[in-house]
């Protein structure tokens, strides 16, 4: 009996498998439109938080802005983490994923894509509209998108090594910020770093290059802690 | 087809079993006994490389499981206590994505799989809305989506009515009697008919480790 | 060499060798401490700038020697735990976490003594002292997810695997600090001087506390290990004679001691 379904299934590519996983992890957010909104809303009320605590002169918030943006991004990021695994951990599904015959980086990487287009896209996304509630100044715009686009998958990478190390304790929200906030720290410094050459007036491509290779660094590598963590923490 | 030989393992400081041995051939079935806490899940678990405390030799088809991981995943079947199941998602989106993590796609008809477990009519019904039970059996579905030649099983039988048991055994002795490998845990009366053997953990030797 | 490395690896034959070598360690470690700290605190010259201050160098400097040092031991252990599931490795890493915090902690808080008669504040955001502070921050973390595991086995690969993508990662912060740095701070870079202008009255004490120190770490690296391994092992038969025979002349002396 089994026979003759396999002559019904064709062998897939890799990249239609990697396609069929962001396919289920953009479907799961649209169920769950929790992991959409909740870090943006985060996000904004984060940022709304400042000017009235610090207050409303403009020179002041605008020189902050670029800062405030970033480390807000960066703690939404964060928080965002908590969904990348957690739910296939508690069901079952993460081991199926670490027995998939599928090369398990690349599965690893669709995984992360996913999270990253679900959570930190629409952060970026409104990133300008906030800087500019902030007072920042207009050439600053375009470099915090850019500096963002390529932050924030480098984040949702580290975020992700975090979390495969702690899916498997019951409590871990806490445990996870004092594990991987100081690994951000390179991207928090180069990305505030391009918006303020921007708005000095700088050149700032050089910064985009740095990090640019933190990408290159983050996509390469992490999958492989990622793993590793995922094996440690499912036994 | 697979081959255990002088396997050690210890966790929390108690010797699970050491020196165990043993094959499994093509048409058979291996079922693994043992009281709770006497390391039937770890051997499965070991057995499909979810766990790496151990020391010993797993071969497959006469080589060692890790240098052909990947042969070796497309040929395992693994049901864990944990359904694997989505409880967002439907049980057609489930079995969509397995099988696409399988690298197989998704022509088998996943409806007549569901039929065949009794789940006639919840094709698109989120898994959340259905019974502990019911979500076995999505889990369950998964034996006919799959290509695997060794099918591991821990406690297939969990949350299963009585109608529910004797179908899956009779799936399970159909897929060994055309030539597939099982090794299962139940506490369940086996009643399944195929060539099966059993390994006792508890008539083994208990000791503490050194 | 491999055999000598594959007897490091067993958790007995380092209990022995460490209590072998212990009292020697303690001897020239508190040889070379107290030479170093008399003549460092008491014989050497005043620096022509800043006076009697400096001298928080024969703390602070072994101290970031010490940071760095327990970093790449623990980096080297768990290396040798993922790669060749040697267990002593995590014994020796997870023995050498809280050292490494503790001197981390004594750069730090030396650091910011020095800087009240030299900055005129304790702290300042100076490239060293803040990439210190995320170094710091590191251990933490790896304690922390340490204490938060319960299966040992886990927590010790938890922690290597944390440990490694810190390696990695370390290298990348500083330089992003070091970055930041002159981009906030301008030259005005006043951190501690290059010793080798210094005269050699100065930093030849600094030597002697400098093995001192490394000497300390030793003796704290083999004392926490031996614990580690008298737990873990507490059930194997030499753990079990070897608490027998303590007891047992124990019971002697005390009895030689009630007798007389």
């Amino acid at each position: 009996m089994n026979t003759d379904m396999n002559k019904a299934s064709s062998e897939l590519g890799l990249l239609s498998v990697m396609g069929a996983t962001v396919r289920r992890e953009m479907l799961l957010a649209f169920r769950n439109p929790g992991d959409v909104i909740n870090p943006l809303m985060f996000f904004v009320i984060a940022v709304t938080l400042f000017p009235l605590s610090v207050g409303t002169d403009e020179n002041f918030l605008s020189a902050i802005a670029p800062g405030v943006i970033w480390v807000t991004a960066l703690l939404a990021v964060m928080l965002s983490m908590d969904s990348l695994f957690r739910a296939d951990f508690e069901d079952g599904n993460l081991e199926q994923l670490l027995m998939s015959p599928q090369p398990l980086y690349f599965l690893l990487l669709a995984k992360i894509f996913s999270h990253w287009l679900v959570a930190c896209l629409p952060i970026i996304l409104l990133a300008p509209v906030l800087a500019s509630m902030l007072f920042m100044s207009p050439e600053g715009m375009l470099p915090l998108v850019l500096s963002l686009l390529l932050g924030t998958p480098v984040l949702t990478l580290l975020g992700g090594i975090g979390m495969a190390l702690t899916v498997g304790l019951s409590r871990s929200g806490l445990l996870l910020a004092v594990l991987i906030l100081p690994l951000y720290v390179p991207v928090l410094v180069f990305g505030t770093g391009v918006v303020q050459a921007a708005i000095n007036g700088t050149a700032f491509s050089g910064l985009l290059a740095l990090l640019a290779a933190l990408f290159a660094l983050a996509v390469s590598l992490s999958p492989l802690a990622i793993s590793a963590a995922l094996k440690i923490s499912i036994n | 087809m697979l081959e255990v030989h002088g396997l050690y393992c210890e966790r929390d400081e108690r010797i699970l079993f050491k020196d165990l041995s043993f094959s499994i051939a093509p048409g058979k079935a291996l079922q693994i006994q043992g009281s709770n806490g006497s390391g039937k899940t770890t051997l499965l678990r070991i057995l499909c490389g979810l766990n790496s405390d151990f020391s010993g030799e797993i071969l497959w088809q006469e080589k060692p499981v890790k240098q052909v991981r990947s042969e070796f995943c497309s040929d395992v079947f693994y049901l864990g206590h944990a359904p694997a199941i989505n409880r967002t998602l439907s049980p057609r989106e489930n079995l969509r994505w397995f099988s696409a993590s399988q690298g197989k796609t998704g022509n088998i008809d996943i409806s007549t799989a569901l039929d065949e477990l009794g789940l006639a009519g919840y094709d698109d019904v989120p898994c959340f809305m259905m019974s502990a039970g019911q979500q076995r059996r999505v889990s369950l579905a998964r034996m006919k989506l799959t290509s695997a030649r060794l099918w591991v099983m821990d406690e297939p039988f969990t949350a299963l009515d009585k109608r529910g048991v004797s179908e899956v055994e009779q799936l399970l002795s159909d897929f060994v009697n055309a030539g597939g490998s099982l090794i299962l845990t139940t506490h369940h009366p086996l009643q399944i008919a195929c060539d099966i053997d059993v390994i006792n953990l508890d008539s083994r030797v208990q000791e503490s480790a050194p | 060499m491999w055999q000598w490395l594959y007897k490091l690896g067993s958790p007995k034959w380092f209990y022995t060798i460490g209590n072998r070598v212990l009292p020697w360690l303690w001897g020239v470690t508190g040889l070379l401490l107290v030479v170093g700290i008399i003549w460092g605190l008491g014989f050497s010259p005043p620096d022509y700038q800043m006076g009697d201050n400096y001298r928080i160098i024969y703390l602070h400097v072994p101290a970031a020697g010490l940071m760095k040092g327990s970093f790449y031991m623990m980096a080297l252990c768990s290396a040798a735990l993922l790669i060749w599931k040697i267990k002593m490795a995590d014994i020796v890493a997870k023995a050498v976490a809280p050292i490494g915090a503790m001197a981390t902690l004594l750069m730090l808080v030396s650091g910011s003594l020095w800087g009240i008669p030299t900055w005129g504040t304790w702290w300042i955001w100076d490239a060293r002292l803040t990439s210190s502070l995320l170094q710091f921050f590191i251990f933490v973390g790896i304690i922390a997810l340490r204490s938060a595991i319960e299966s040992r086995d886990s927590a010790a690969k938890a922690c290597a695997v944390l440990t490694l993508v810190g390696l990695v990662n370390i290298p990348i912060i500083e330089y992003s600090v070091e970055w930041w740095n002159t981009l906030h701070q301008g030259a005005s870079d006043l951190s501690l001087r290059d010793s080798s202008a210094n005269p050699p009255e100065i930093w030849i004490p600094a030597f002697f506390t400098g093995f001192g120190f490394i000497g300390l770490f030793f003796i704290g690296l083999i004392l926490r290990s031996q614990n580690e391994i008298l737990l873990r092992e507490r059930r194997s038969q030499w753990v079990k004679d070897l608490l027998l025979t303590d007891n047992a002349k124990a019971d002697t002396e005390s009895g030689i001691n009630t007798n007389a």
